[in-house]
């Protein structure tokens, strides 16, 4: 990580990165929507509406990394000073934030014919709807921060204590046994049939892939942004 | 109930929302390194 520490040397790797990450994610998340669209069986329980699935357990999971990538980056920045954390952090919040959004909506419209309702206050909906509004929080306080010249080290400090929020998502669904089903994919294995499950690893790949490449955009428009910035400064200065 | 219409709703915004973001992030990376790259020119 800390070979990726010099702008330029980060530049490099992001530019062809992004557009690999852009090109194979659109391709993979394309071709898992529409297998999840037209060549899955309707599940014999939640009928058509178990498509939904394929769009919304990877927002739910991109919506979780992301912060844990923002802590992550956060722990580096206040650890080790690594100069591109805070610009990192920054970069993957709005793509965290639309993700933890889909998570939301996609899941609100899969409960009104599945569950007879729009929206519950169970543990796992309403831990979620936290970790957006820590996104809008940490977006705010970060750019605040950023305008005042700051160097982030108080948005790196609401990352770190943001992060608390992630295992009580993870956990949400066995602290509190109330409308939320519990996990159906774990580390050694599926409870779902794989007629059903094989679109998802497109997907959850597909976006993943659609998410580093909005998170590299946004950090490369951060650091030209910054050149610009300290240009201006020295020739004020001049 | 029909699933299909929120099945499509579904389907729908999570569509417009990832474009929306790809579009934003594209954008403002086009811009602001175009901006840097004209410092270089003399």
């Amino acid at each position: 990580m800390h070979a990726l520490a010099n702008p330029a040397r980060f530049l490099r790797f992001a530019r062809p990165a992004t557009t690999w990450l852009l090109l194979i994610g659109l391709a993979l998340a394309a071709i898992g929507m529409f297998a999840g669209l037209r060549l899955t069986p309707p599940d014999y329980l939640q009928g058509e509406t178990v498509r939904i699935l394929y769009i919304h357990v990877p927002s739910a999971w991109l919506g979780m990394a992301g912060w844990l990538g923002i802590a992550a980056a956060s722990v580096s920045q206040l650890v080790w000073r690594h100069p591109l954390a805070a610009v990192a952090g920054r970069g993957v919040a709005p793509a965290g934030a639309t993700f933890a959004a889909i998570c939301l909506i996609t899941g609100s419209i899969w409960g009104r014919p599945t569950w007879g309702t729009w929206w519950e206050w169970d543990g796992r909906l309403t831990s979620m709807l936290i970790l957006f509004f820590l996104y809008l929080g940490y977006i705010a306080l970060a750019s605040a921060e950023r305008e005042r010249g700051g160097d982030g080290r108080i948005a790196a400090i609401f990352g770190i204590v943001g992060a608390v929020n992630l295992p009580i998502i993870h956990y949400s669904v066995l602290w509190w046994r109330t409308l939320h089903q519990g996990s159906s994919i774990g580390v050694t294995g599926s409870s779902i049939d794989n007629s059903l499950l094989w679109p998802l690893p497109l997907t959850m790949i597909g976006f993943t892939c659609i998410f580093g490449a909005a998170a590299l955009m946004r950090i490369r428009a951060e650091l030209a942004e910054a050149k610009v910035e300290a240009r201006m400064r020295r020739m004020s200065a001049e | 109930m029909n699933p299909w219409p929120f099945v499509i709703a579904a389907y729908g915004f999570a569509i417009a929302m990832t474009a929306a973001l790809l579009l934003w992030a594209f954008a403002s990376m086009r811009h602001a390194e175009a901006a840097a790259d004209a410092l270089k020119r003399p």
